[in-house]
């Protein structure tokens, strides 16, 4: 790319001999080694030299394959990300009143968050949901839950994200249902589908069945949008939960696309046409401290997805190889003390995913670390993504940091990282394999406790933790979820118990339990199940009956 | 030889955040600890069973999805009926200020908030274990 290489690199050599090292011969540098959180060594500067093999075909006009630049040719001068906040707790009515006020505050996309028994498929009467009720997310127990959740709020008009997996195709069918009552026809719905199983096997823990079963309902879902909800995403493949289990950004990369090929080839062997699902694929990263190094990722994750799609699963629409995504910033990076100080990392963050040309942002709330948001701190979450948006000018060009002899350099060793360890992976019989090894979650495990050794020894400052820190005494004002909720809930299901048809209802999980015995789609069984008000834990009891339940290898 | 502090490092209930437990697990391991970790989503009845049958010196438990004082409170009445409570009970996770008075009260030793170094937890068990 540049002409005068070997004139730079003389001249490079000249100003390290005369300038650099007699200077940190006198003034030692602040550390040993300047590193990125996935081990790269990173150099004083980067020059021509660094980007002496790029060709400008790799990085591409943004809208073009390999989408290094982004999916869309003028990016956020036409439309900005989507906005959305993720949000539920405590009761159905509670929730739609917090989504009411986001969407006053200007989100423009609804994330419904579901407490852990709708996510493990436990209706809110069970023993092993005491306690858990309402407290990370809104309980649903049946249609009746959904019908509050969603009161008012236009469906038709609005895109709307659902993080559930293992009882995804429950919470889908419950959306769909919605949808039939309130005459919305289904190729007008849009919005995304969680539904990735095997990041939950390996970082967050929220699984039911065993793989195969789990690999169906997640094929199931693709098989039935493809045909019958054209515009709604059917998976939401993640990176996020990996890396704040504590993978690094090249480990974040690498596991989550391991997983997608593992997703892409189960649905072609379902008999789908690649072209067909891989359109209706979409992605969740995390945007952690690292700023450039972010950007990096997400600019090689656009390329990866494309060059696989591309060369392994021979996709011919382009669309297939465009990779989209949703970003939130990085909880686990919060800190409990100074919480105020959050803000401000959560705006870095921001700027990061921003920079790396998301389709979709959460921003987090500065009190996370101590419990769930209070409304004003959502606020201020949501006027950080408004700001970065409306004010600060990044919008106003595409892929603003390309070409810095730094971004494309981290952006090409990214990729090459990445790619050596699905190759790894690939070889040890692909990502479901690696996970029965425990190869993913030793992985995962190792960076974490590498992290907090760094920070216990002072190598990853932590400002107001390990240093710069204050004695605070002051209360603040954080969110209760309160227990009474959770009995509100459980005579809330006792009464739609009592009143729905109950013979109707053992009719439609007997019959989904015999479908779910034979190979047939599940969806219909499940609609239907759900339209006369069978429960959640009604319908993943049947197919916990038929699948049985996963059994995890403990790695520490 | 001095016989090895046994840990029980336990994830009550159903949250699935276990980067913060087996970080500590792992704390523990390094520092000579005898460390026994259940894995995720075990039961209060599961948590004291294995203390019991593992014959632990210290139970360390991590919750971040706000269900501890139910799930807490069940562990250490168990552990009264079960005759252990002389076993060292400590735990982290995202746990208000205002919890913790309570979670003292019911006979937990020690909460450990986010930001704590794992060498804090080490020495604190150290110097507290009973048996």
């Amino acid at each position: 790319m540049y002409k005068d290489i070997s004139n730079i690199k003389l001249k490079r050599k000249e100003w390290e001999e005369k300038k650099l090292k007699p200077l940190v011969k006198k003034f030692p540098e602040r550390k040993k080694f300047f590193k990125t959180t996935s081990g790269t060594e990173i150099k004083t500067i980067y020059t021509p030299e660094d980007n002496e093999n790029l060709n400008y075909d790799n990085i591409g006009f943004p809208g073009e394959y390999p989408f290094t630049r982004g999916i869309h040719p003028n990016m956020y001068r036409g439309k900005l990300w989507t906005m959305r906040q993720y949000a539920g707790y405590l009761t159905a009515e509670e929730s739609n009143r917090r989504y009411k006020y986001l969407l006053e505050q200007g989100i423009t996309g609804l994330s419904i968050a579901f407490d852990l028994p709708t996510q493990v498929g436990y209706d809110s009467d069970h023993l092993l949901a005491l306690g858990e009720v309402g407290k990370v997310g809104v309980p649903i127990d049946s249609l009746y839950d959904m019908e509050v959740l969603l009161k008012g709020i236009a469906i038709d008009k609005i895109s709307t994200s659902m993080t559930i997996n293992a009882s995804a195709i429950v919470l889908l069918a419950m959306y769909l249902v919605i949808a039939k009552k309130q005459g919305v026809p289904f190729e007008n719905l849009r919005g995304t589908i969680q539904n990735d199983i095997l990041k939950e096997y390996v970082a967050r823990g929220t699984y039911i069945f065993p793989v195969k079963p789990s690999m169906r309902l997640t094929t199931d879902i693709f098989e039935y949008c493809t045909k019958h909800v054209p515009k709604w995403n059917v998976i939401s493949i993640s990176g996020y939960h990996i890396r704040e289990a504590g993978a690094t950004a090249v480990q974040e990369l690498a596991f989550t696309f391991a997983n997608a090929i593992e997703y892409v080839k189960a649905a072609i062997s379902k008999g789908l046409d690649v072209d067909d699902f891989a359109p209706h694929l979409s992605f969740f990263f995390n945007s952690h401290n690292n700023l450039f190094e972010e950007v990096a990722k997400f600019r090689a994750a656009r390329r990866i997805w494309a060059r696989i799609m591309k060369e392994l699963f021979k996709a011919k629409n382009e669309s297939s190889m465009m990779l989209r995504f949703h970003t939130q910033t990085a909880g686990s990076t919060l800190t409990a003390q100074q919480i105020d100080n959050n803000i401000i990392r959560v705006t870095i963050q921001t700027l990061a995913a921003v920079l790396g040309g998301t389709q979709s942002l959460h921003t987090n709330s500065r009190d996370e670390a101590l419990s769930l948001p209070t409304e004003e701190s959502v606020r201020i979450a949501l006027r950080t993504q408004q700001i970065v948006a409306y004010e600060s000018g990044v919008c106003d060009t595409v892929d603003p940091l390309a070409g810095s002899y730094y971004i494309e350099s981290l952006t090409d060793e990214i990729e090459k990282k990445v790619f050596e360890y699905i190759e790894k992976i690939e070889k040890m019989g692909g990502a479901a394999k690696a996970i029965e090894l425990g190869y993913i979650q030793r992985e995962i495990a190792d960076s974490a406790y590498k992290y907090q050794m760094e920070i216990e020894k002072r190598e990853r400052i932590v400002v107001g933790v390990n240093k710069f820190t204050i004695d605070e005494n002051t209360k603040r004002h954080i969110l209760k979820v309160h227990g009474e909720a959770e009995e509100k809930q459980r005579d809330l299901l006792r009464k739609i118990k009592n009143e729905r048809d109950n013979y109707m209802v053992s009719k439609a999980l007997e019959n989904l339990k015999k479908a779910a015995e034979g190979n047939e789609n599940l969806m219909p069984y499940i609609i239907n199940a759900v339209e006369c008000y069978g429960t959640l834990g009604e319908i993943c009891g049947v197919l916990r009956e038929v699948f049985g339940e996963y059994k995890p290898s403990i790695v520490i | 030889m001095e016989r090895k502090i046994r840990i029980l490092v336990a994830k009550p209930g159903l949250d699935g955040h276990d980067r913060g437990a087996k970080v500590i697990a792992r704390a523990f391991m390094e520092a000579g600890f005898e460390v026994i970790y259940t894995g995720i989503r075990q039961t209060p009845e599961d948590i004291v069973e294995a203390a019991v049958q593992e014959d632990v010196d210290c139970i360390a438990m991590s919750i971040l999805s706000g269900a501890h004082n139910y799930l807490f409170s069940r562990v250490m009445e168990l552990a009264k009926e079960k005759g252990i409570e002389d076993v060292l009970v400590i735990a982290g996770g995202i746990i208000p200020d205002e919890d913790i008075s309570y979670l003292k009260s019911i006979g937990i030793a020690e909460i450990f908030t986010p930001g704590t170094p794992t060498s804090y937890a080490v020495d604190f068990v150290r110097k507290n274990v009973k048996r």
